[in-house]
């Protein structure tokens, strides 16, 4: 059974087309990365998938919910699809234990206990149970990465979707991020992460995804992609990062 | 005597309102003029002129405008000193006005970078000089802004003076209605001639905060 | 100068300054209240509500910030009963304060819920919280950290406004003092009192305000052990 199920995404801003008819299929427990350039539509194919952008055309399965476009039903979506953007989107205001239970407090109405046993549950999962305490400023960006991962694990979601999450860190605090993630696919979690990190996506990503020109140019399992590229703008885009 | 609201009631209206423009006008250049000097004197004097400087605006900005009108109108005529209405009402409202505008333009100055004054340290310009070709010039680009809004509540407070009896727009509302007791033809008109003055000056205003906010941000 | 400054009368008429102050009080704590509700509704129908409806929340806020406290109040008092709405000058007053304060709120708020980065709402959304959710748990308190000095400042002139409802009599602080006035002849003495008492209130206010903001806008410290590490220090009352 698939997790996600994308058909024939057809999206643009204006008269800008951005995805021309994507189609993508992601099983249980898949890790996959989607690369491409700047404007080859793979962020914006990702914030479809939980409803932050809306579509012309297609279809989108994820977690046994349909998305045909409308705003209906995304709510119960995201409580099952979580997300985590490049600039961390933590809550300034409130500390890190905060943070987490916000989202199980006020959507699922998980109790107050309960709350504070997943707090110390998805920060040891993300190697920073003495955090907890802390406030988002107080903290490195590649700390507040891992909270917002916390965050998201927090709600228990079925699929996990990473929209460039290291690109705004400074090349140090990367590892600890990819690390984080790297364990998330280890426990069979399913992701798609959109991502930069060539070297990355080839070691975890059990699938890749070179996207091109608002299609799916290329895709298959990461370590033959990476290895035989079989169109040139995929030899050419990753060929830098080879040498 | 009682008669209709027509043409020569607004005539006289529009007599008030120019009252009202000369009052804010004269308001609005002795404030400047004073707010000025306490703006520079509260940026840059000495601490004791600091501290003097910011006791006065900090008390002016606690006491109603009415009050500081009712001190230099009725007060002050005991003290041997009679004011005339527009008198008692320019002096009061330029002693709020002058506070007002020091406060803008204090925060205007001191929102200079400091590497701004080191630089112009550096190429050996005298503090006069750093003032007058570095700080200042940039300082007038952020105030223009908060200036012109503040002359649209210049204009509207002027309308405290018609409570000390000073004929401007109001208080020719307020005889108006005693002659017409029409109320509300009398202060809807009186409110529009207010938005028609005021409205193009927060227009302006609007802009040009945008204009400064959209050079920083791009 | 042969005048000589006499505060006698005027303090002996104590209870009328006690009973101005606290009619003033009063007003500018109901006039804030309900301004301050009429600005913050205001400013979410200006920002995300339907396009008639945030046209409509602009004519209002322009309308009232671009004509005097003054003249609205006048229209309140004197022009409405023309329209068969008749009411107190204290219930006028409160009402053209209130909906005074309502429009320069309403500009504060708005500018405080753009101020927040929309991928701070893209986020909430994302963990499945409704828009309201969103507004109430992620957007409010950052933004009116942002505001708060503009706010407050907002509600001092607020407070200072209300003597102008001595105008039609509403009885406060201004016109306790124009009574005091009018009974002793010490214009100067009765009007540096009210003065006095008007700076007063006003810092009890901004005291209250900066109360508020420590509250609001505190950090949670760790229970135990960090606090016996850190002790809480100024920058967390600077916070």
């Amino acid at each position: 059974m698939a997790s996600l199920r994308i058909e024939d995404l057809w999206k643009s801003y204006g008269a800008v087309q951005v995805l021309k008819g994507v189609s993508l299929s992601v099983g249980e427990g898949d890790v996959v990365a989607v690369i491409g350039r700047s404007g080859s539509g793979k962020s914006t194919m990702l914030r479809c998938i939980n409803g932050l952008e809306q579509f012309q055309k297609g279809r989108i399965e994820v977690a046994g919910h349909m998305l045909d476009g409308s705003h209906s039903g995304l709510r119960e979506l995201r409580k099952e699809v979580g997300m985590v953007f490049q600039s961390y989107n933590l809550f300034p205001h409130l500390n890190v234990a905060e943070n987490i239970k916000l989202a199980p407090r006020v959507v699922k109405g998980v109790g107050k206990a309960e709350c504070d046993e997943i707090v110390v549950q998805v920060l040891a999962r993300v190697g920073l149970s003495d955090k907890a305490y802390a406030y988002p400023d107080e903290l490195s960006g590649g700390q507040q990465q891992r909270v917002a991962i916390a965050r998201s694990l927090a709600m228990q979601p079925k699929v996990m979707l990473f929209d460039e999450v290291t690109s705004a860190l400074d090349p140090e605090l990367t590892g600890e991020v990819l690390l984080t993630i790297a364990e998330l696919a280890k426990a069979g979690m399913t992701m798609v992460l959109v991502t930069h990190e060539m070297g990355f996506a080839r070691r975890v990503a059990t699938h890749t995804v070179f996207m091109n020109e608002g299609k799916i140019w290329e895709e298959g399992p990461s370590e033959e992609l990476f290895a035989n590229p079989r169109t040139p703008e995929l030899a050419n885009f990753i060929a830098p990062d080879l040498k | 005597m009682i008669q209709d609201f027509g043409w020569s009631s607004v005539q006289f209206l529009i007599m008030g309102l120019t009252w009202t423009v000369g009052l804010s006008a004269m308001t609005f250049v002795l404030g400047g003029f004073f707010g000025l000097f306490l703006a520079m004197g509260r940026a840059l004097g000495p601490n004791w002129l600091k501290l003097v400087i910011a006791g006065y605006i900090q008390i002016v900005q606690a006491t109603p405008l009415l009050i500081i009108v009712f001190l230099c109108f009725y007060g002050l005529s005991f003290l041997g000193l009679h004011f005339p209405p527009f008198a008692a009402a320019a002096i009061s409202l330029a002693v709020y006005a002058t506070a007002y505008l020091a406060d803008i333009w204090r925060g205007c100055i001191e929102a200079i970078p400091k590497t701004q004054w080191e630089a112009a340290d550096a190429l050996a310009l005298s503090r006069i000089q750093r003032l007058r070709y570095v700080i200042l010039p940039q300082a007038l680009r952020i105030a223009l802004g908060p200036t012109v809004g503040f002359m649209v509540q210049i204009v509207k407070n002027t309308s405290v003076t018609a409570l000390i009896g000073f004929v401007e727009l109001t208080r020719a509302g307020q005889l108006l209605n005693n002659m017409t007791f029409q109320p509300f033809h009398v202060f809807l008109t009186v409110a529009a001639m207010y938005f028609a003055l005021c409205y193009p000056l927060s227009w302006w205003s609007e802009k040009l905060k945008e204009r400064k906010s959209g050079v920083s941000a791009h | 100068m042969a005048y000589e400054m006499n505060f006698a009368p005027v303090l002996a008429r104590a209870p009328l300054l006690v009973q101005g102050a606290t009619d003033t009080i009063v007003l500018s704590a109901q006039s804030i209240t309900l301004g301050l509700a009429i600005g913050l509704a205001a400013a979410i129908v200006r920002t995300n509500g339907p396009k008639w409806s945030s046209v409509l929340a602009g004519v209002y806020v322009e309308a009232f910030r671009n004509t005097p406290l003054l003249v609205q109040l006048f229209l309140i008092f004197f022009g409405l009963p023309y329209l068969g709405l008749r009411m107190s000058a204290e219930q006028a007053a409160l009402f053209a304060v209130s909906i005074n304060l309502g429009a320069y709120s309403t500009e504060i708020f708005r500018a405080g819920l753009m101020a927040i980065p929309k991928t701070q709402i893209e986020a909430g959304l994302a963990l499945g919280m409704s828009r309201l959710q969103v507004l109430r748990h992620v957007v409010i308190v950052p933004a009116l950290r942002i505001i708060y000095p503009a706010l407050t400042g907002q509600l001092t002139l607020t407070l200072l406004g209300t003597s102008i409802v001595s105008a039609i009599s509403a009885s406060e602080l201004t016109l306790a003092g124009a009574r005091i006035e009018s009974q002793t002849f010490r214009s100067l003495e009765t009007f540096l009192v009210i003065a006095a008492i008007y700076i007063s209130i006003t810092f009890a206010f901004r005291l209250v305000y900066w109360l508020i903001g420590l509250r609001l806008f505190r950090r949670k410290k760790a229970p135990s052990v960090a606090q016996a590490v850190r002790p809480a220090t100024s920058s967390e009352a600077a916070s």
